[in-house]
């Protein structure tokens, strides 16, 4: 086990290699060259401040300072980040950073195990990925269009002009089918076993009657109380105690007043706290943002034209699939359609961003791997496809529309986008251990239903009805498509504000639990779906509070 | 011995189920125009012919029509204009706070109508153009709906050329079916997605004298298919200028889940989270502000028969600095459906118009008070009750808020700068 110190050292020594390398630092070290351009003492500056913090900042202190005091060196120095701002900035990234990786494991561990810990979650990640793989590249075969093309000049130009409105085109795309859809996923998922663990015993009321058959640790009710404390019944929530019946004085007019001071502290640490009971909507955006720890600076746009002229200048038949996916989901969405051309604009530069792979270093996917042309297992001439390592399957689409509502500049609106996904949405589609991961969602909503409503999780299973076939694609979507995007954006909130998707599966069986009455009457699967197809009325706070502290366990 | 006294009897010459859905929940009772009837949902032509002067009739009291006897004054494009005009012109003469003007000679509060000229007055018109030449202009017929005869122009010429096709050689017609308004283009809509859209509201009015008005809380917006450029090439493409949706029907990009439609719930969504709440709030107040107006300046022209209800369409374009602009009141909103969300939003239209306009869904006398409970509003709530206004102390706020999926509020100290006690009086 690894003591304290150690522990932390790890991460801090983990946390400063990987700032090095971001932004933030080459802001640092500008900031302060240009500073030290104005005293010679550059050279003596430097060496002192080698040791500092563990990077390489060169500050000048203070512009009326006419010499440097080395001695007060290391003060002055922590003087001018806090009043500069950039002490805020630097602790927001921190925080940004320690919300996205694990806790660090034994320091002998393998890279895997970064990944996913448990060896036969990852070769069935690895079996899954090679049958998508195995997918896109018949159709590709059958459709003779290679997975990748450099665009004729006169395209690219065309492409150009035709950059905003992307979605007045109409290529021809009877012939793509999506890779795959959410329910060929579950069927994965339905089929995980874990070899080391035998369970002799006959399914009874004691075992898990769902699909899913891992023995994964999913939390309990009263353990989800804890976690989800800021939900309880006493505390005020948006999505609840705003609603036209409650006068604002008694929660929402402090709560804004609030979340205002929040934006004016920039504080992401405060952000992601305060968000827990909800986001206003005026400040929702700027929240976000915050807590995500996306700034839209100067090189992120410029970062974000780069991607548009790697659209503009290849063609990639994953673009083919995001077309259809946007045509087939968003383009039909009563909330999302006005934002067609966004979602083109957002996809189509996220399928060559680079950047994107490195999260797969914590996640237990691997980016596929093709091949130029007649160089078949050749590394050296191994590409990643696409360029992201995310091949979108039905449904994709659905992750970016929602956000069309808070930011409507394209960089911001990508960048968002970006984080959401290395941060959350890559877990609703691979196959893991972690606690936010599409299978322990899984678990932990058959879980509550079976142990909570069990009358109703045997009928339904009674009737050919198991209730996970009917929730799976609203957790896999993250609900984006199902509830009425103010209800949905509330749900955002807490998935940001408490780090984890594990709030989708205690939603989706408190809709159950809010229609079993209707559900226990119905004899089949098509029943019990028409049952759940509309839940655009629903109110999502309210059903949350109910089911995790109101409910009679 | 009539069994059937109790039940209302209805006619209508609109074949729309929405509304006879309505009738027949009701277990009203469907007669022949020439029978006895309680309540008739009549078209805009028939109404012409009840109250005209050679072939009308008088109404009795237990008979409630669905239109008021003049309502062109709102409801046709040159006529709300000249109202609107003179109402302004009035207020001016009074010295009423609500007709100042800024340093521009603009008023401040009541510039909501987009500059319009009745193409009679050619020359005004050519006055107003050669101030501003780069401007685009829009043609509308004054008596024709569903966006029919209109085009845009931005050359003299092209009003030239037009009057040279068409059959009539000058602008002075016979009939004034043919007469045409020429407004200002807003060329700067706000866009979302890139897209232009309108705004479809529905008022409800039960009186004009008192003022009792009703605004419909699910109104929504109309986007247009195709993306908008101002650029003059594109000025002949109906699909990217005009929202009608009989338009926009027949582009190829017209999707039949959504038909191009958003609530207003979206709109408020979208720019409270992209523009922030007070600017909103604003928005819609000022939206509230110019429907109110205008029934306040038709008001002393219309004949407030009491036999008369009516449910108006409003058009209003709100441009990229979030000014909202009344493009046009219809007295014949469209009851077609073009999508299962339109008709149920459309049947629940007339229901709550039929639960205020015949109260109990009982055999109407039309001397009662016209104030129906706060209970059968449904989706409506209360614009403006002028008669409340009066006889209430100032702090009575009557102004309907939009109240969307944030929920309707309390009192709010209105922050747009107007003399707030006096204006709603």
């Amino acid at each position: 086990m690894l003591d304290q110190d150690s522990g932390l050292s790890l991460t801090i020594a983990r946390i400063v290699q990987r700032l090095k390398g971001s932004s933030l630092h080459s802001h640092l070290e500008r900031q302060a060259r240009l500073l030290a351009l104005m005293y010679n003492q550059r050279h003596r500056v430097r060496k002192k401040l080698a040791g500092f913090f563990g990077c390489y900042y060169h500050c000048q202190v203070s512009l009326h300072k006419p010499e440097i005091k080395l001695e007060s060196l290391k003060e002055d120095i922590k003087d001018f980040l806090k009043t500069s701002g950039w002490e805020k900035k630097l602790q927001n990234a921190v925080y940004s950073e320690l919300n996205m990786f694990p806790s660090p494991c034994h320091p002998a561990a393998p890279p895997e195990h970064m990944k996913e810990p448990l060896a036969y979650m990852r070769k069935a990640q690895g079996s899954w990925e090679k049958r998508i793989l195995k997918s896109l590249n018949s159709m590709c075969t059958e459709l003779s269009i290679p997975l990748a093309q450099k665009r004729p000049v006169s395209e690219q130009k065309e492409l150009l002009n035709k950059w905003n409105e992307m979605g007045t085109d109409e290529p021809d795309l009877s012939l793509f089918r999506p890779v795959y859809a959410p329910k060929d996923f579950l069927e994965v998922l339905m089929n995980l076993r874990n070899p080391n663990y035998e369970n002799g015993e006959q399914p009874s009321f004691r075992n898990h009657l769902g699909l899913i058959q891992v023995p994964l640790k999913v939390k309990d009710i009263p353990e989800l109380k804890e976690e989800f404390s800021e939900l309880s019944l006493n505390i005020g929530q948006l999505g609840i105690d705003d609603s036209a019946q409650v006068p604002p004085e008694f929660f929402e007019n402090e709560h804004v007043r609030v979340g205002q001071k929040v934006l004016a502290e920039q504080d992401s640490a405060a952000a992601q706290q305060y968000v827990r009971q909800g986001s206003p909507t005026a400040l929702r955006a700027d929240l976000w943002a915050l807590i995500l720890n996306i700034s839209n600076q100067p090189e992120d746009i410029l970062y974000y034209e780069q991607l548009k002229s790697n659209v503009i200048q290849h063609n990639l038949l994953v673009d083919s699939l995001i077309y259809k996916d946007v045509k087939l989901t968003a383009s039909n969405d009563d909330y999302y359609f006005v934002f067609e051309d966004y979602l083109y604009q957002v996809l189509l530069c996220f399928s060559r961003d680079t950047s994107v792979l490195e999260h797969f270093t914590y996640s237990s996917a691997t980016p596929p791997k093709s091949y130029i042309r007649g160089k078949l297992g050749m590394e050296e001439y191994a590409v990643f496809y696409p360029p992201n390592g995310v091949i979108p399957f039905h449904g994709f689409s659905m992750y970016v529309a929602p956000l069309c509502f808070l930011y409507h500049e394209p960089s911001k609106l990508y960048q968002i986008f970006r984080e959401m996904y290395v941060r959350f949405f890559f877990r609703l589609h691979s196959i893991s251990s972690h606690p936010s991961g599409i299978v322990s969602l899984c678990l932990l909503f058959e879980t509550l239903l079976q142990t909570h409503l069990p009358q109703l999780f045997y009928h339904l299973r009674e009737i050919g009805a198991q209730p996970l076939r009917i929730s799976f694609k609203w957790m896999v979507r993250a609900f984006s498509g199902y509830l009425a995007t103010d209800q949905l954006l509330l749900l955002w909130d807490r998935i940001l504000g408490y780090n984890s998707l594990e709030i989708l599966a205690v939603l989706a069986a408190a809709v159950f639990a809010f229609r079993a009455v209707n559900l226990m009457e119905v004899t089949s699967l098509a029943a019990a779906e028409a049952v759940l197809a509309d839940l655009s009325t629903l109110k999502v706070m309210p059903l949350l509070q109910i089911f995790l502290f109101a409910t009679v366990t | 011995f009539q069994i059937m006294a109790g039940k209302v009897k209805w006619v209508t010459d609109i074949e729309k189920s929405v509304l006879i859905n309505n009738f027949e929940k009701r277990g009203w009772i469907q007669v022949a125009e020439n029978e006895d009837w309680n309540f008739y949902w009549m078209s805009v032509q028939t109404i012409r012919n009840v109250f005209s002067v050679e072939t009308g009739y008088r109404l009795s009291d237990d008979q409630i029509v669905n239109h008021f006897p003049n309502h062109y004054e709102l409801t046709r494009k040159d006529l709300m204009v000249k109202n609107i005009k003179r109402y302004r012109k009035e207020l001016e003469k009074e010295g009423s706070p609500l007709a100042e003007k800024d340093e521009n000679g603009k008023y401040i509060y009541l510039d909501f109508v987009p500059v319009t000229f009745m193409l009679p007055d050619y020359n005004l018109f050519v006055e107003e153009f050669r101030k501003n030449p780069s401007c685009t202009w829009i043609m509308k017929p004054c008596g024709k709906a569903q966006g029919k005869g209109i085009f845009l122009i931005n050359k003299l010429s092209q009003i030239k050329k037009w009057s040279r096709d068409s059959k009539t050689s000058s602008f002075v017609s016979q009939s004034s079916k043919e007469a045409y308004v020429i407004s200002l283009y807003i060329n700067n809509p706000l866009l979302i997605g890139g897209k232009k859209f309108d705004l479809r509201l529905y008022v409800l009015v039960s009186t004009y004298r008192p003022l009792r008005c009703y605004m419909y809380k699910l109104g929504f917006c109309r986007f247009c298919t195709v993306k908008y450029t101002p650029s003059t090439s594109e000025l002949d493409n109906m699909f990217v200028h005009l929202t009608n949706v009989a338009i926009q029907k027949h582009g190829d990009d017209y999707n039949h889940i959504h038909g191009g439609k958003w609530t207003v719930s979206n709109l408020r969504l979208y720019l409270e989270s992209t523009r922030g709440k007070e600017v909103t709030n604003k928005l819609f107040d000022e939206i509230h502000w110019i429907i109110v107006q205008s029934l306040k300046a038709v008001a002393p022209v219309m004949n407030n028969d009491k036999h008369c209800f009516e449910c108006y369409g409003y058009d209003i374009i709100i441009d990229d600095k979030l000014k909202p602009w009344l493009i046009e009141v219809n007295a014949s909103p469209s009851l077609t459906s073009s999508t299962a969300n339109d008709r149920i939003l459309k049947y629940n239209l007339i229901n709550d118009t039929l639960n205020i306009a015949v109260p109990n869904g009982e055999i109407p006398d039309c001397k009662w008070n016209k104030s129906p409970p706060k209970e059968v509003l449904g989706n409506y709530e209360v614009l403006y009750d002028e008669e409340m206004a009066q006889s209430d102390g100032p702090d009575r706020d009557l102004r309907g808020r939009s109240g969307q999926s944030t929920g309707v509020k309390g009192n709010r100290a209105r922050d747009s700068g107007k003399p707030v006690l006096t204006t709603w009086k």
